[in-house]
């Protein structure tokens, strides 16, 4: 018996890594504190009914906004453990293998469980706010969303300590990631952890285009939206078109692995680059998906920043959906060295500069924005600012990169690495870093502290180009990625010595980031007045902070652009508001119809993770017992009538007096 | 402040210039040893500078209005609020991208016909076709022509254009020599195309380019560029000094695990087409087969067929 259970233990869990067993470990040891906190303190019911049930987008957003913060930690660990590595020539810091698992749970967690998350957290907490809404169009779905989304994350990331993780990079090309090629169990976890949150980020992307297109304030046109709505509309649009794309390919992918099928492996009629075709139809618009929301935050960010009405608006919305159309026909240009001949390489090579076009437009207007107007400086117009040279200078190595000839030479070399790097940071997370600075008071009803907020500022902003601006050279160099090791006579140890130093700046850049946020609720200052930066232009900014469990006791009614700015400027001129806008404004309360908690989501999404852990060790009772909860809960959820709720009048006058008091 | 500017522009074109004119040998894409390479330096400058020419009075701008415009007590600069649109500026900024880049993409795309990898390279003398195999974690490199291999080494004639033929044992590689030119995948059921040529001796640095699995780091050879007569001195001297490569140790090359470099007098027949066509089925006209170039394709199945 004892010796079955060893047995099993050490194929269930990773051994013989003391990295990995330190972190086991402390991975127990968290678990026992966490459960021991909430045990002690009472906690357990609080936690069920107003976070793990909630279907409030606000809440959601911050569960959202805590999981990528998290994850932000466990993919930044893994690219200091790679830099520690790469710093000096032919060592073993890590084996081959530890170091090619991290590279590739890197890349996942960065793109799928860090970015997308974030900005799955931003479109929560603003968009319903921003359009005066009271929620997202479907709330359970909502809910179920973050649900599949976590339990997708927590099956990727358990693969590090049980099982084995995934180490055939990121997007995992046959016949590489095949059995043939990997036939441990990383793969499994890599495929299920990103097909169960990949329909969590489908249906995601399908709330957000009905919440906007059928939720918006009375009046509100889709041309008078607030930039950032219409960023989330052009990226859920992106998303409603990408994804299936991803959950057809991962599921061909486990059909070979899992049944033996053939799309994919080299012998049995398979063809290996039907997937890279397929993965790239997906992974390309996927990085517009998450960069186009982050264009829409510097929208929002440098117009409020400048006092100044966003320069270019139908430029704007126009550069916005052009980019999300044109981005679904450039995939190719990822494999110009596939040989796929000139005139597929020449097409690719065109559509992708197109690209340039919109994007360098924006850039203009954001500049003409601010242009004329009265600049500050706190730390999210810090970030905005920041990002455009960035930006440009990611944009141009880009658009190096898309003359096919010339890709030939920069292909899958630190070039590339530099490049990609340099849009995904200096664009997506100096923009979600910008939208969070931004937003957070809304959330929280109280501002980050300004001064580490700066500190971290120019060590992220400092440490990214110590890091990256040498790996442009290192490309050029001949250095290719996901070497572990590399030899003295290559030349290339300074460079990469520079490139560890500063990615050891980004990781204090993020100490820094949590010393802000732990030092700016140990010295709380509330200020619940709503417009917290004091020249708030949009609806978001008209309600108290944080909003009320329903967002707006009254429905607002929309006049035009920059609503909430229109109104404060009448108000400054003495001006009386429209009729229609002040009858509303004045109307009496009426209770409000808001959907109820629930906890089928969290549940469903647990049976979603039972099923995936059972595929992974082909487990049949598991599987059945998972899938067999999934359709269960369905069928729980499809006849359960009793799932709304009235907010009484009486409730809603308490709560808004008492933000008025707060606010004074 | 503006001659700060200044300062700051002519220091980093000078910094643009230095990395870019390769002023070091380090800089292997940027010390191009041969007519494609070179050309594709030629093409990465062009794009810089045309990049360039954009991005470094965006930077300008971008600093004038971030200091012009900050908010403080006494500012003469204007501020106006409702300023929102001017059709005059905006067809600007429009026109500007669209032109770069309708420039670029002429550019690009005469390039990408020239340079692509399968067509030949015009050169009054014949080229030498040098068959290359990627397995993990090694390259096997066969000389049709002259019946030698070697393995993770291989040497070729000056000015002399070299046919690569790419195939892969199983995992997708990438065969780049940055000095002599772009890289090709080497796939599994294909024989790709690579056109190179070097017109300076030399030994030049390999890798694969494209990750592999656990060892893919040690995938690097050398590409060892020699006069006319040394190749065909050291191709004697191979045949008689080296031993042959015979089946049993073709199997031991594709058992995963990295190796040192190696000669060999000959190797089994057809090597790198039972190799490629390990995978494909008798008869079998999968995507594989449809893919390779039709000449590729004829010889396939003649070796095959042997």
């Amino acid at each position: 018996m004892l010796d079955t259970i060893k047995e099993f233990a050490s194929e269930f869990f990773v051994t013989g890594d003391p990295m990995i067993l330190g972190a086991q470990v402390s991975i127990a040891l968290a678990l026992v504190a966490i459960v021991f906190v909430l045990t002690f303190f009472k906690k357990w019911k609080w936690l069920w009914t107003e976070w793990l049930t909630t279907v409030d987008h606000k809440k959601i957003g911050i569960m959202y906004i805590i999981c990528s913060i998290l994850m932000l930690f466990r993919g930044g660990v893994d690219a200091l453990l790679m830099r520690i590595q790469l710093a000096a020539p032919q060592v073993e810091f890590l084996h081959a293998d530890h170091y090619n698992a991290i590279f590739t749970t890197h890349g996942v967690i960065m793109i799928l469980f860090m970015a997308m998350p974030l900005m799955f957290g931003l479109f929560n907490i603003v968009v319903p706010l921003q359009i005066g809404a009271r929620d997202v169009a479907f709330p359970f779905l909502n809910s179920l969303s973050f649900w599949l989304f976590f339990a997708g994350a927590m099956l990727f990331n358990v693969s590090f300590v049980i099982g084995g993780s995934p180490d055939a990079g990121w997007l995992a090309y046959p016949p590489l990631s095949e059995l043939s090629g990997s036939p441990g169990l990383g793969q499994d976890f890599y495929i299920w952890g990103i097909q169960i949150s990949g329909i969590g980020s489908l249906a995601s992307g399908i709330n957000f285009v009905v919440t906007i297109l059928k939720m918006r304030a009375p009046g509100m046109k889709l041309m008078q939206m607030p930039m950032f709505s219409w960023s989330v509309l052009s990226s859920s649009i992106t998303i409603m078109f990408a994804f299936p794309i991803l959950t057809v390919t991962l599921f061909l992918l486990f059909l070979d692995r899992y049944l033996g099928a053939h799309f994919f492996t080299v012998d049995g009629g398979g063809n290996p680059m039907m997937y890279l075709n397929l993965i790239w139809m997906w992974g390309h618009p996927e990085v517009y998906i998450v960069i186009l929301p982050a264009f829409g935050i510097f929208s929002e960010v440098v117009a409020t920043f400048s006092k100044k009405k966003i320069f270019g608006y139908k430029s704007m919305v126009f550069a916005l959906m052009s980019i999300s159309f044109f981005s679904f026909f450039t995939w190719a240009h990822h494999f110009f060295t596939m040989g796929s001949g000139a005139n597929v390489n020449a097409f690719f090579a065109v559509t992708t500069m197109i690209i340039a076009i919109p994007t360098g437009v924006k850039v203009f207007n954001w500049l003409f924005t601010m242009y004329r107007g009265k600049l500050s400086f706190p730390t999210p117009m810090l970030w905005a600012v920041a990002f455009i040279p960035c930006f440009v200078v990611g944009g141009m190595t880009g658009v190096m990169l898309s003359v096919a000839p010339a890709d030939f030479q920069f292909h899958n070399s630190y070039f590339l690495i530099a490049h990609f790097h340099q849009v995904l940071i200096g664009g997506v997370v100096f923009g979600y870093f910008a939208g969070l600075y931004y937003w957070w008071p809304k959330m929280f009803g109280f501002k980050l502290h300004e001064g580490l907020g700066k500190w971290a500022f120019w060590f992220w902003n400092i440490g990214f180009y110590v890091c990256f601006m040498p790996q442009y050279a290192l490309g050029l160099m001949g250095m290719t990625r996901r070497f572990n090791e590399y030899n003295f006579d290559m030349g290339w140890q300074p460079l990469n010595v520079v490139s560890t130093v500063g990615a050891f700046l980004m990781g204090i850049a993020f100490l820094f980031q949590v010393w802000q946020i732990a030092h700016s609720i140990r010295f709380l200052k509330m200020d619940k007045s709503g417009d917290n930066w004091g020249q708030g232009r949009t609806l978001e900014w008209s309600i108290p902070s944080p909003a009320p469990h329903y967002n707006f006791a009254r429905t607002p009614q929309v006049v035009g652009q920059d609503d909430w700015w229109e109104t404060k400027q009448r108000q400054e001129r003495g001006e009386a508001d429209p009729a229609h806008v002040a009858a509303a404004k004045t109307a009496p309360l009426e209770p409000i119809h808001m959907p109820k908690n629930s906890g089928i989501p969290i549940i469903m999404s647990g049976f979603w993770f039972l099923a995936g852990f059972g595929f992974v060790w082909d487990w049949k009772w598991m599987i059945v017992l998972g899938l067999g909860g999934v359709i269960v809960t369905m069928l729980a959820r499809s006849f359960n009538y009793n799932d709304d709720y009235y907010v009484t009048v009486e409730e809603i006058e308490r709560t808004e007096a008492a933000a008025a008091k707060g606010a004074n | 402040m503006r001659p700060a500017f200044r300062k700051l522009s002519i220091l980093l074109s000078v910094a643009l210039l230095l990395i870019l004119s390769g002023c070091s040998e380090q800089y292997l894409v940027l010390d191009p040893k041969g007519p494609i390479a070179a050309a594709q330096k030629d093409l990465i400058l062009i794009t810089t500078l045309i990049c360039a020419v954009i991005a470094i009075p965006v930077f300008a701008i971008t600093a004038v209005i971030v200091w012009r415009y900050r908010e403080r007590p006494n500012s003469k600069a204007s501020y106006k609020p409702n300023w929102e649109h001017s059709t005059k500026l905006e067809t600007i900024w429009w026109g500007i991208p669209i032109i770069a880049i309708a420039i670029l993409a002429v550019i690009t795309v005469n390039y990408t016909y020239k340079l692509e990898p399968a067509v030949a390279i015009q050169s009054e003398k014949e080229p030498i076709e040098i068959q290359v195999t990627s397995l993990d974690w090694k390259w096997l490199f066969t000389y049709p022509d002259q019946g030698v291999a070697t393995v993770n080494y291989f040497k070729a004639p000056v000015d002399t254009p070299i046919r690569f033929k790419l195939t892969s044992d199983m995992a997708m590689n990438s065969f780049w020599i940055p000095n002599l030119g772009g890289q090709l995948y080497t796939m599994s059921g294909m024989a790709m195309t690579l056109h190179l040529l070097a017109d300076e001796e030399g030994q030049y640095y390999g890798s694969g380019a494209n990750f592999t699995g656990e060892h893919f780091a040690q995938m690097t050879f050398t590409a060892d560029i020699t006069s006319q007569e040394e190749f065909d001195a050291w191709v004697s001297e191979v045949k008689t000094t080296e031993r042959a490569l015979t089946e049993t140790d073709v199997e031991k090359l594709k058992e995963q695990g990295t190796a040192e470099v190696a000669q060999f007098s000959s190797f089994p027949d057809n090597v790198f087409y039972d190799i490629m066509m390990q995978y494909v089925e008798e008869g079998e006209q999968g995507a594989h087969a449809g893919h390779m170039p039709a000449e590729a394709n004829d010889e396939a199945s003649e070796h095959h067929n042997h």
